[in-house]
């Protein structure tokens, strides 16, 4: 059976092409793109809510989008044990939604980073588990609200149940701690408590073509695939 | 009725603005100026038909599900 995906774009999203791609290109199956009024999804397997700036990161970022009306079908999907991506602004929306623990703050510094960084995993889930403990990937980051924030409890119930899937790190010669925007834990990435759902900040879909520079960030849909 | 609620980061957390603002400030020669933190105001209008309760219910409820968000800010209703 042919594994069947979805983008939803919602107004501001800027990353929803670059997914619609990075899918088609990567899992030869259909992929639809939808946009965030409509009020159902067809049966999918996996559901990319993409980057940019979605309502123009009004009052938060994602939290606008958050209430759209695509919303509750979303949560739907995730509720049925599909997958669910958010990268980037998805992952601030994620967030908002309350599907994902923590928010997203402004980084450290007060820049944009928009630069290639390096993670490795932490915790393993089906997004990740083709990537081996000590290897790193490099994958771009372009983001002004990318400094992952929670409670020491939350920090606590993260760890304690495996759900940070990915931390930043040193380049690939040395495979050290970095924190690039003042995230707790240098966490770059975190699940849902049923592994299904993942909110990450790099971005993969900007990783997986020669012209990229790094195709490291195919791994995460030949993970899901297998 | 005209409420203003204002909204800003739980003490905890960092705010890089309002060091970012501390340090201008700084630079044009204020002295003293400390502990700056910046954080927004929403001003709404309300119904007038309602009682204390019905207001303070519906600007709870709007910050709870829209305005803010709990895990990094707090709010004060200014009246």
């Amino acid at each position: 059976m042919s594994f069947k995906s979805a983008v939803i774009t919602f107004p501001g999203s800027n990353c929803d092409r670059d997914a619609l791609t990075y899918l088609k290109d990567l899992t030869n199956g259909e992929v639809l793109n939808i946009w965030h009024e409509e009020t159902s999804i067809p049966a999918v397997d996996l559901i990319i809510l993409p980057g940019g700036f979605s309502f123009g990161d009004y009052l938060r970022s994602g939290a606008m989008a958050s209430k759209s009306n695509i919303i509750p079908e979303i949560i739907k999907h995730s509720e049925s044990g599909k997958f669910l991506l958010g990268i980037c602004n998805g992952f601030q929306i994620l967030t908002e939604i309350g599907l994902l623990k923590g928010a997203l703050i402004q980084n450290k510094n007060l820049k944009f980073l928009g630069k290639d960084c390096f993670i490795r995993k932490k915790h393993e889930n089906k997004f990740n588990k083709f990537i081996k403990q000590d290897q790193v990937l490099q994958i771009p980051v372009a983001h002004n609200e990318g400094n992952f924030y929670c409670g020491e409890e939350d920090l606590k119930h993260l760890n304690d149940n495996g759900l940070i899937a990915f931390e930043y790190c040193k380049g690939s010669f040395s495979n050290s701690d970095e924190n690039i925007n003042g995230s707790i834990n240098n966490i770059a990435g975190i699940t849902n408590e049923q592994k299904n759902i993942l909110g990450m900040m790099p971005h993969p879909e900007r990783a997986y073509q020669s012209f990229h520079g790094s195709k490291d960030g195919k791994i995460i849909i030949e993970s899901l695939l297998s | 009725m005209r409420i203003k609620i204002l909204i800003r980061l739980k003490k905890q957390i960092l705010e890089p603005q309002g060091k970012v603002i501390e340090q201008s400030l700084n630079n044009l020669g204020f002295q003293g100026l400390e502990n700056i933190r910046q954080g927004k105001l929403i001003e709404l209008d309300l119904p007038e038909n309602l009682n204390q309760q019905e207001k303070d219910d519906i600007i709870s409820s709007a910050c709870k599900k829209l305005l803010v968000n709990e895990i990094i800010e707090e709010y004060e209703v200014l009246g």
